[in-house]
Order: structure tokens, then sequence, then C-alpha cells
């Protein structure tokens, strides 16, 4: 970031994301500016609230300019040092984010991997800017793309750019988004057309279309008014789910900016332009992302999917034509109008062009979103970037695309992440949800876990989904209880073509794949569920026994210290002994029991 | 111009039948029967049951599509029978009866798909949620007195918020269209006011054929 006088100006920025706001970021920059204030005599600092970094694991984020060092987990009583920092040039070693534990150099942003092996599209401005300053978005370039398409170009020509693109929708389905608009635009809408945000994000643990909405909102209020220009739309709705607090409030927040700054509203720019944009917050029914459910939601009826044809850019909202992209793609089209369409395309594999931006979560090191070029493989997005597995286990899983997504297993690690790679595994790109999955994780429970999260969320109009997914979970349900039986795992396969083939919209097609890739990719796991009854990860409760191993256990009373229901008893020095009939499984005697080498050993899980 | 006609594959076989249907009425047109539950020819085709699956291919590509909401188009080679189709179908059709085991029409329906032993565990529901009694609350009878509550497994069809209705005219379209034949009036009205000239009556249900009726 360039930064006015080198030699007087210091930057302080915070970032502003949920999770570092949870964390405490404002009280850390109340603190950096009374410190600043006190001690930063002779210097001109700015303490600014930053765009989101997206390293939540770090929370909260401060970033020092110039230079770019990265403190983390900072808290207020931190500031102090910080300051001295800008003013005296002295590192705060002790908060300093490093990927290079024991070297003296000071890392910054691109010397971490975390970072480093990103690339940055929708995300642009990461960490770069306050999400409520439009001046700080248009001094990145903010609001370019609009004007140049609003005078240099035509609305066929912006068109053309997004065609050329490859850009496809980053919402899970992936249809190429250029096709979608063209076929909205040749439709026609002598009554209007109309544009949608959907940023009814509901994946459990997939957070980047509320941290672009929260971080950097007029992003994605430009990428609307450009598609609104190529489609010939005047009217535009950003669909947020109300559970997104702070991404309501600084999209309305921008989108009354951007009206007053007339980049919103009539004659856009002073041209023949006109476009406006409504908020409407979704009540959090996951089926509301799938597009008509959406359309039926924000027309005030039931939100339930139904059949297309016609689809919504022939009739949706409000019976006219309409096109619905992802908060993600919208944030892309900007980029790609400024830079143009074979830009974009010269980064990302044969069929699936740009950058995705997934959101890293699990047993990782570092959590949090990224974005990288499409055909990275999942070795560099789990070790370079997340860092590896945490606690350094074995790696099992990577479970991509959302409760709907599937299980990818280790050995497929060097799989290229991009649309086609993963459909060919059996999972889907999805909105791009990544859970990264150690070796004590039990593949059927996992299983179990997104089919209940999915029953849930089954809107249940068509009967496969909605009886079936019943089914699936009932089914599950026995098997991690050590009831199940024999032709179980072939009732779920027959279950799942059923449901993949027959469901009305994309959700129930693609609900079966939790079960069917784990069935995959782990069947050895469900046998021994069924079979043995047992547990092999050692994590459904009904298959795992507790024993002390006499051999091994010295008798330090740890275990008899943790255990919740005294069902452990036994004299100092002496092995102890479990009551099976008293444990309920919690796990604490096998958590605390690492009293010398044979650390984990004594208490025997099996 | 366009003709008023399209050519279709049905099972093999090429037939000429009027533009502008869905492929459910072109099959039918060509006296191909395909099951349903939830179609009703007084009603916008919703494709919620599933079981009018048919396997079509057009541009290439073989789909499983709901007929009862897939345009006939010029060209289309569908499949009503075909072993992925009979599967489906009779999975749908195992999954209905668990849910409903005493429904004669879901009964009748695997009778006739020969499901013999029904590897789910039975339910006790009188509704599969078809939804036909809402569509035509709403579309013959112009009210919408009834709504699909709640959502997936839960779903329930109800007045809103479960309380009787004050929209209801008691006309007993819900009961009479109701292919379960277990849709009861009196969960939505049980008094009905024809706009204040007659005074308030009573909704009664016939104890012979079981379709209600207002006392006098």
């Amino acid at each position: 970031m360039s930064v006015g006088n080198e030699t007087t100006h210091r930057k302080v920025t915070v970032c502003f994301g949920t999770a570092c706001v949870a964390g405490g970021a404002r009280e850390v920059l109340d603190a950096l500016r009374r410190e600043a204030s006190r001690s930063g005599a002779g210097l001109e600092i700015t303490v600014a609230r930053g765009k989101c970094g997206a390293s939540c694991d770090l929370a909260p984020v401060v970033t020092v300019e110039p230079g770019g060092a990265v403190y983390g987990r900072v808290k207020p009583s931190d500031a102090g040092e910080i300051v001295k920092h800008l003013v005296g040039g002295k590192v705060v070693r002790r908060l300093a984010v490093s990927s290079r534990p024991g070297l003296d150099s000071l890392p910054v942003l691109a010397d971490i991997g975390f970072f480093k092996n990103q690339v940055l599209i929708a995300m642009r401005n990461r960490g770069r800017i306050d999400a409520e300053s439009l001046d700080d978005y248009i001094a990145n370039d903010g609001y370019l793309a609009l004007a140049k398409a609003l005078t240099e170009m035509t609305p066929e020509q912006v068109l053309g750019e997004v065609k050329q693109s490859g850009l496809r929708g980053r919402g899970g389905a992936g249809f190429p988004t250029g096709v979608k608009w063209e076929i909205c635009r040749n439709s026609p809408g002598p009554d209007g057309k109309y544009v949608i945000c959907n940023a009814d994000e509901g994946d459990p643990g997939a957070f980047m279309d509320r941290s672009l909405l929260e971080s950097d909102p007029h992003a994605v209020l430009e990428g609307m008014a450009l598609g609104a220009r190529a489609i010939g739309a005047d009217c535009g709705y950003v669909y947020v789910r109300e559970e997104y607090p702070l991404a309501c409030e600084r999209v309305i927040k921008a989108i009354e900016v951007a009206r007053d700054c007339g980049l919103l509203g009539k004659n856009i720019m002073s041209t023949d332009f006109s476009f406006d944009i409504h908020v409407v917050r979704g009540a959090g029914a996951f089926v509301c992302g799938e597009e008509t459910a959406l359309m039926a939601s924000i027309e005030g009826k039931e939100g339930r999917p139904r059949p297309r044809p016609p689809f919504p850019a022939q009739k949706g909202l409000w019976g006219k034509p309409t096109n619905i992209n992802n908060v993600e793609t919208w944030a892309n089209v900007a980029p790609i109008v400024l830079r143009g369409g074979a830009w974009y395309a010269s980064l990302g594999t044969a069929k699936s062009k740009g950058t995705k931006v997934f959101s890293l979560v699990g047993k990782v090191k570092n959590t949090g979103l990224i974005e990288v070029e499409m055909g990275t493989t999942l070795r560099q997005i789990v070790y370079d970037i997340g860092g590896g597995v945490l606690k350094d286990k074995k790696l099992k899983a990577v479970q991509t695309g959302g409760p709907s997504g599937g299980c990818i297993p280790a050995d497929l690690i060097d799989l290229p992440v991009d649309y086609e790679e993963l459909s060919k595994a059996g999972s889907i790109m999805g909105s791009g949800g990544l859970i990264v999955m150690d070796e004590e994780t039990c593949m059927v429970d996992v299983a179990h876990y997104f089919v209940s999260f999915l029953e849930e969320e089954s809107c249940g109009k068509c009967t496969p989904c909605r009886e079936g997914i019943t089914r699936m979970r009932e089914i599950l349900g026995r098997i991690v209880k050590g009831e199940g039986k024999r032709g179980d795992i072939e009732l779920l396969q027959d279950l799942g073509k059923v449901i993949k083939d027959a469901s009305l919209c994309g959700l129930g097609a693609t609900s079966p794949n939790p079960v069917l890739t784990t069935l995959k990719y782990f069947r050895d796991e469900y046998e021994a569920h069924i079979f043995r009854k047992r547990c092999p990860a050692k994590v459904c409760k009904a298959l795992i026994v507790y024993r002390v191993v006499a051999e091994k256990c010295t008798g330090c009373q740890r275990c008899v210290k943790a255990c919740p229901v005294q069902a452990i008893v036994g004299p100092r020095s002496q092995p102890h002994n479990l009551d099976p009939a008293k444990c309920i499984k919690c796990g604490a005697c096998y958590e605390v029991c690492k009293f010398d080498a044979i650390a984990g050993d004594a208490i025997y899980v099996e | 111009m366009i003709s008023d006609t399209i050519v279709l594959v049905v099972d093999g076989k090429k037939r000429r039948v009027r533009r502008g249907q869905s492929v459910l009425e072109a099959a039918r047109d060509c006296g191909i029967e395909i099951p349903t539950l939830c179609y009703h020819e007084a009603l916008e085709p919703v494709g919620a049951c599933r079981l009018c699956v048919v396997d079509v291919t057009s541009a290439g590509r073989t789909r499983v599509m709901a007929s009862c909401v897939t345009p006939a188009e010029d060209g289309m080679i569908v499949g009503t029978n075909t072993p992925r189709i009979v599967e489906t179908r009779k999975m749908i059709v195992m999954l209905l009866l668990a849910r409903c085991p005493t429904i004669e029409i879901v009964k009748r329906l695997a009778r006739e798909m020969g499901v013999k032993a029904n590897p789910f565990p039975k339910g006790d529901e009188t509704c599969f949620l078809c939804g036909m009694c809402v569509r035509a609350c709403a579309e013959i009878v112009g009210v919408g007195a009834i709504g699909i509550a709640y959502r997936g497994p839960k779903s329930e069809v109800q007045p809103p918020f479960g309380q009787e209705s004050n929209v209801c005219i008691g006309c007993g379209t819900c009961t009479t269209i109701c292919p379960a034949r277990t849709f009861d009036l009196a969960k939505v009205f049980s008094r009905r006011s024809m706009h204040q000239v007659r005074g308030v009556q009573e909704i009664i249900r016939c104890t012979v054929c079981e379709d209600h009726y207002t006392g006098t």
C-alpha cells in the first residue's frame, strides 16, 4: 500500500471482519488510537479499520505500514508496543505472524505461506481498504470498470468480455456466467428485467459471501451494475440472510453511499444508464439459496423451488427476465471488464477459468478464506496455504462443496481443484467450502452429520428429497449406533441414486453426495460399523469401549480427577479400574492420559 | 410457419402430437399411461411427487425428468418404462408407502409396481403432500385459505398459523380433490359465513360419502 510521506507517515490497519470484531478488534482499534495520540509525537499516524484479511485463525489482525508487518491475536494491551514499532521501527516479535520460526527477519504478507500462494481477484482489496469507505474502494480502481463500461463500451462489449473470460457461476452449479447473461439479455423484457445477488450462504463452515459483502460491498454492487448494463436491467436485489448482521448493515450503507454519489440510481455517472439496488433479508432457510426458491422468497411466497423451464432468465422474479448470480461471481465482474476477458481466461484450467475463493476450515493449521487459481491442487491448498493438518496428524479426507458436496480421500490429494475434476471425483465445487478431515474423523459420522443437516433444510416439496433424505438419515443413525444391518449399504446406494436422479432441484439432486462419496472411498468404515460393530476412527460413542491398560498405567490419578462420572477409581501408584457400566464415553480420561512417553496408551480405546 | 404438431419418439415409436403440451400430456394423448399423484388436469403442474418421471433425451443428453412439467419438444426421445425409470418409480412408491401405509391410492400404486417388501419402517401419516388441496383452493376457488407450513418431513397442510381460517368459504374443493381422501375440512373451518346473507352456518360431514356440506 502506498503511504503519503514515507518518513513521517505510518498506518496501522485493524481488520474489521466478523472474527476480528468478535475477537476484540474494536477495543484494539480504540487502544491503538489512544496510544498513537499519546506517544506518536512527530509522526502522522493513521489508525484505520481494514478490510478482512480472512485469516480468521489469527483474529484480531493488525497490519503496519510501511513494511507490511502482520500482527496476530492482538490485545488492546499490545497497543503500546505496536505504536513503539511505528515510532522506533522495532518489531514486536512476540506478536508477529511468522511462518519461519527462528528466523530473524520479520515476515511480511508476501512471505507467509497462507498469503503468498493466493491469487486475489474477487478478494482483491483484502486487508487494504476500509469496508465502509467508498473513497478507499475508488482509490483502488473501484467503479473504474463501471465508468469504462458506461463511457467507452456498449452493453454488448461488456457481455462479450464476460463471455470471453470463461467465468462460471461461483454459487455451485458452475454455469457459464456470460451465457446466462446473454440468455437474459435476449429475453424480451418490456416491463424491465432484474439482476439478483444471491447472498443466502448457508453451508456450514462457509463464509466467503459473508466476508466479501462485509469487507468489500462495493465490489459486489459494481459487478451488479455492470451485469445490469449488459443485460438491460434497471433494478437489482441483494438477497442476504438475516443471520449476517454486519453484511446486511454494510451492504445497505454501501448502497446508500453509492446512491448519494451518483453511482446507483437515475442517470449513473451522468449517462442514460439508471439502475438501483434493494436489499432483501432472508430468514435463513438453506433452500432459499436455490434460485427459484430465492425468487419466491423475495416475492413473499414460501421459499420452495419450482421446476425449470421456465428459467429465471426467461420468467423470473415477478415473471420478468431475471439474472441471478452469487456474491463471488459478481465480485469478479469489475476486474474482468477493466482488464479484459482474455486476461481472466489466461488464469485457471481448460474449462474452469480464473480463481475460486474457498473457506478453508476443519483440522487444518491456517483456517480462513483463500483465493487460488483454478487447478491448484488439494495438496497445495492443505499444506502450502493451510500449513498442514492440525497437530501434524494424518490427513484422511477433504470435504468440498458444502453439505451436499463429497469427501475426497487423502490418496487424491494431488487432484487439481476445478469444476470438472471435483465432479469426476464424485464431489462438487459448490460455493467453495473446504473442510480438512484428519485420521480421527469418522466418515460415517460425517455423512450422518451432513444428511441430518440436509434433512433439516429440505423444503419438503418433492418426494425423493423429503422422504429419501429422512430415510438415509435413519439408516445412518442406526449404523453409527451400532444397529446397522446387512443390506444397509446397498439400500443407501439405491436411495442415493433415486434422490440424485429424481429430485426437483439442485439441492435435492446433490444431497446424497456425502453418503455416496464416503461409500465409494471409505466403504470399509461402513462395513466396520455394520458388521464388526466398531468405529475405526473412535468417534461413534456406541461403538467404542474405554479401558485401562494395566501394564502401562502408572497410577497417576489424572484420569480419576478428569472423569466426570467417577467411573475410574484406584489408589495412587497402582493401575486404575474403569467401570464400563458407569463410563459415558466422553473421552476426558483418554485426553488427559499422557503421563510420559507412553502417552495416551494407558487408557485404551477399542 | 410453425407447425402445430411435433414429432416425439416415445418408447421407441415415432409419435406426432400437438405442440405446447407437457411430455405427460403428450404421452397420455398417445395412450401411454404414466403414474401421477400430484398432477390434476385442472391445476398448474408442480412436479412434486416425481412419480411421473421419464427418461428424456434431447441434445444428446439423457436425463430423468418429471414429465408433468417438462415441455414436449420436437425430436425429443422419451422413455416411460426404461429399467432406470421403473426402479426410480418403485423407490418413490416405497418411500410414499412407508409414509402413508394405509392410503388406498398409494397401496394400489405399490401393488401395480410390484412392491412386495418395503425396507423402510412404517409411518402413520395420511397426507403425502401432493399439494392439490392447496393449489385447488388458490387456483380454482381463488381463496388460498390453506398452505404448506413448515418444511422437509415436518411439512403439513394448514391454514395460516394453524388457526381456523377466516377466508375459507367452506366449499370443500380441497376434500373433493384430495387423492388420499383424507383431507379434513374441519381443520380449516368449522362454520361457514355466506356473505352475511344467511348468517353463520355449521359445516357438517356426511356420514355416507364423508364430504362436507353446509348444515341448515
